[in-house]
């Protein structure tokens, strides 16, 4: 795809215009998904907007709120010399309690990294005399994949498979942020992949129960600005709907596809988001009749709860609640060298952006580059 | 030995490792110096100060599209050598076999670097090779070392690196990595993209020649990619580089592909592009030395050196914010949702 047009300065320059002209107060947005907060950073678009117009960034790191015992389930998985255990390049270096998945490969556990579930079942048929356990991780986004993995392997009657399911939904964080008495937050930009899949139905109630403008939004610079500009259009006219600012992605009813594949393989249930704590009906488990492919059944339960460093805020940060900066370990006893929390490992994770493009030195002048000669 | 594949007599030292030297390794890098078959290369006075640069190379596939491991190999040292302002010489090779990598593969791998080697006038004048056992090595393992004469002077360094250079790119950023990554088994697309592997002597002479003392440092953005040079440029030097993101080649391929793998093209790797750091003054001249030359058509000034703050990059965005460009954190890994 051209890429080109969603990137266009000419265009981003008026959208930037018309958010000034229109904001009138205060407002706080929060950008759900952890790609956005990557990309709005990366860009520098927070600096470009009305200085009342604040961004904060939401839970939408799939690596960064899975449980730290979790990841130790897969570690020790890993480390039995049977299994094959694959995932997605981004869980490999976030922090269980104490190791992480590059450590336990470089231990001499088998961890492979994939690039989609039927990836790692393409292992388990090139590796006969192997259990392959695919370390699930992902919103919605990936769990149709997962989900296929799955009900092919049945239907090929692949026994050395299985899945660890790390999946959970957006829309049950955005609901417990919502219920949350401390919550600040105005207005949603709506992760734009997890609605390709669900659709833009699960956020309308939401949007009629708490009275919160939602924008599904996309990732490049035109589709960001797009969708913030509609947001607080709808706080200045007082409105709370949901609004679609990615229709060349999302479709009102979702992908319908995808969907079946989800409910025919997975249910909800309550899960544990790193930082956060319980949200109901979260995550996605395998159902009674897929437990032959269920590693937690296959493998026995992981080891019990384990505990975060002290001074690691990432729960705050992950339900918006802190920036980045304000942990008084960022960038000091934690940077992605050395990460203390996972927002901080992972490309999504909030941390990780503001280390990686937000530590300039304040009061910079604004010449470009090229503004003193030929650049 | 077409049909056959290396065994571990190969490096033994005896019979079979002189057919390999004699019916491989001598007949294609054939050169006085070489065919002495000494243990090491008698070489003649060169005429001035000498640049001398190693690089191995382990690059998965060993074929990707645009060349092979032996190219790379070959490139990779002429092009350090060339960065340090001098016109590379002489190369040594040393080979680390893994036992049951295809004879024909490295005939048409060691046929690549004569190749190369030919193309820059630079001769492959002593070698070794070993062969490991099956699973000690990942197929082939090959290192480079290289001899070249400084010509002008001052030589370029990350040292004479002032506030008030210019920064000049000489072409697309990312070609080469994007090209290996499609070639990876797990990755499920093929670009038409090919990697960028090439000899930059031509253009760092020509650099030089238009601009003599006025190119301060020249450097080519390999492992890390331009975020990793301009950071090392701005930490040796002690200074400030901005760079202008509108200016920034990138092939619309190379930023799809990015695009889909969450990557970024300021980390990927290049193999046949360089960044020189050139008084302004001499700017205008380098930037037309360069496009003078095919490798160098696309160059262009990508940014700016300042006293500012030592050890900070710092790129304006296409949409006019600011971003810091840090040093990749580790393994380059893509994203999943």
């Amino acid at each position: 795809m051209n890429l080109a047009p969603f990137r266009d300065p000419a265009i981003a320059a008026r959208l930037i215009e018309e958010t000034h002209r229109v904001q009138s107060r205060p407002w706080v947005i929060m950008e759900t998904c952890g790609g956005q907060t990557h990309a709005i950073l990366r860009l520098g678009l927070d600096q470009l907007l009305p200085r009342g117009l604040e961004l904060v960034h939401g839970p939408g790191c799939p690596v960064c709120v899975t449980p730290a015992p979790l990841i130790d389930h897969a570690i020790a998985l890993a480390a039995r010399p049977e299994v094959i255990l694959a995932t997605f390049g981004d869980m490999m270096r976030v922090p269980g309690t104490a190791s992480t998945l590059f450590a336990a490969r470089a231990a001499g556990g088998d961890v492979r990294m994939v690039y989609s579930a039927l990836d790692a079942l393409e292992l388990a048929h090139t590796n006969p005399d192997r259990e392959v356990v695919f370390f699930a991780i992902g919103f919605e986004t990936t769990a149709p994949g997962s989900a296929q993995a799955v009900m092919r392997a049945r239907s090929q009657g692949v026994a050395n498979f299985s899945l660890l399911s790390a999946h959970v939904l957006v829309p049950a964080a955005i609901r417990y942020l919502l219920e949350d008495p401390g919550n600040r937050v105005q207005g949603y930009l709506a992760a734009g992949h997890a609605c390709a899949v669900l659709g833009g139905q699960p956020y309308e109630e939401l949007a009629a129960r708490f009275d919160v403008p939602i924008v599904i939004t996309g990732f490049e610079a035109i589709d960001l600005l797009r969708g913030i500009l509609r947001v607080v259009q709808m706080l200045e006219a007082g409105e709370a709907r949901v609004e679609n600012a990615y229709e060349r992605v999302v479709h009102h009813e979702g992908n319908l596809q995808a969907q079946d594949a989800i409910w025919n393989v997975f249910m909800s249930r309550g899960r544990e988001w790193r930082g956060i704590g319980l949200i109901p009906a979260s995550g996605l488990t395998l159902k009674p009749e897929y437990s032959a492919w269920n590693a937690q059944l296959k493998f026995g339960p992981p080891a019990e709860t384990s505990t975060e460093p002290g001074i690691c805020i990432s729960g705050l940060v992950l339900q918006g609640l802190k920036k980045p900066p304000e942990c008084p370990a960022f960038g000091r006893e934690c940077t992605p060298g050395h990460p203390l929390g996972a927002p901080m490992v992972s490309a999504e994770g909030a941390c990780a952006a503001y280390f990686s493009y937000q530590r300039m030195p304040e009061g910079r002048d604004d010449k470009s580059p090229g503004s003193e000669g030929a650049a | 030995m077409n049909n056959e594949r290396i065994q571990l007599g190969h490096g033994s030292g005896g019979r079979m490792m002189n057919e390999l030297i004699h019916d491989l390794f001598r007949r294609r890098f054939s050169n006085p110096q070489l065919n002495a078959l000494d243990d090491g290369a008698i070489l003649p006075e060169p005429g001035g100060r000498l640049a001398f640069a190693t690089d191995s190379f382990v690059v998965d596939p060993l074929f990707f599209p645009g060349g092979n491991i032996g190219d790379l190999a070959v490139n990779g040292t002429i092009n350090d050598l060339c960065m340090c302002g001098s016109r590379p010489l002489w190369l040594s090779a040393g080979f680390i076999i893994e036992e049951g990598l295809a004879c024909s593969d490295l005939e048409i791998i060691v046929g690549a670097m004569a190749a190369a080697a030919a193309a820059a006038q630079v001769r492959i004048v002593t070698g070794d090779t070993k062969v490991v056992e099956r699973g000690k090595a990942d197929r082939l393992f090959i290192n480079t070392s290289g001899i070249g004469v400084i010509s002008h002077n001052p030589a370029p360094g990350s040292c004479r690196i002032e506030p008030g250079d210019r920064l000049i790119l000489s072409g697309t950023l990312g070609d080469h990595g994007i090209a290996v990554l499609s070639q990876r088994s797990h990755l499920g697309f093929s670009t038409p993209l090919q990697s960028d592997t090439a000899p930059l002597h031509e253009l760092t002479a020509r650099l030089l020649e238009a601009c003599g003392g006025g190119v301060h440092a020249m450097r080519d953005p390999t492992r890390g990619g331009l975020a990793a040079l301009c950071n090392e440029f701005a930490r040796s030097a002690g200074v400030e580089i901005r760079l202008d993101e509108t200016a920034l080649p990138v092939r619309p391929e190379v930023a799809a592909a990015c695009e889909l793998l969450g990557l970024d093209p300021l980390y990927i790797a290049n193999e046949g592009k360089l960044v020189a750091a050139v008084a302004a003054d001499a700017a205008e001249r380098a930037l037309e030395a360069l496009k003078s030359h095919p490798l160098g058509r696309e160059a262009a000034v990508i940014g700016e050196v300042r006293k500012g703050e030592a050890g900070l990059v710092a790129m304006r965005t296409i949409l006019g914010g600011w971003r810091v460009v840090d040093l990749p954190a580790g393994e380059l890994l893509p994203r999943i949702c």
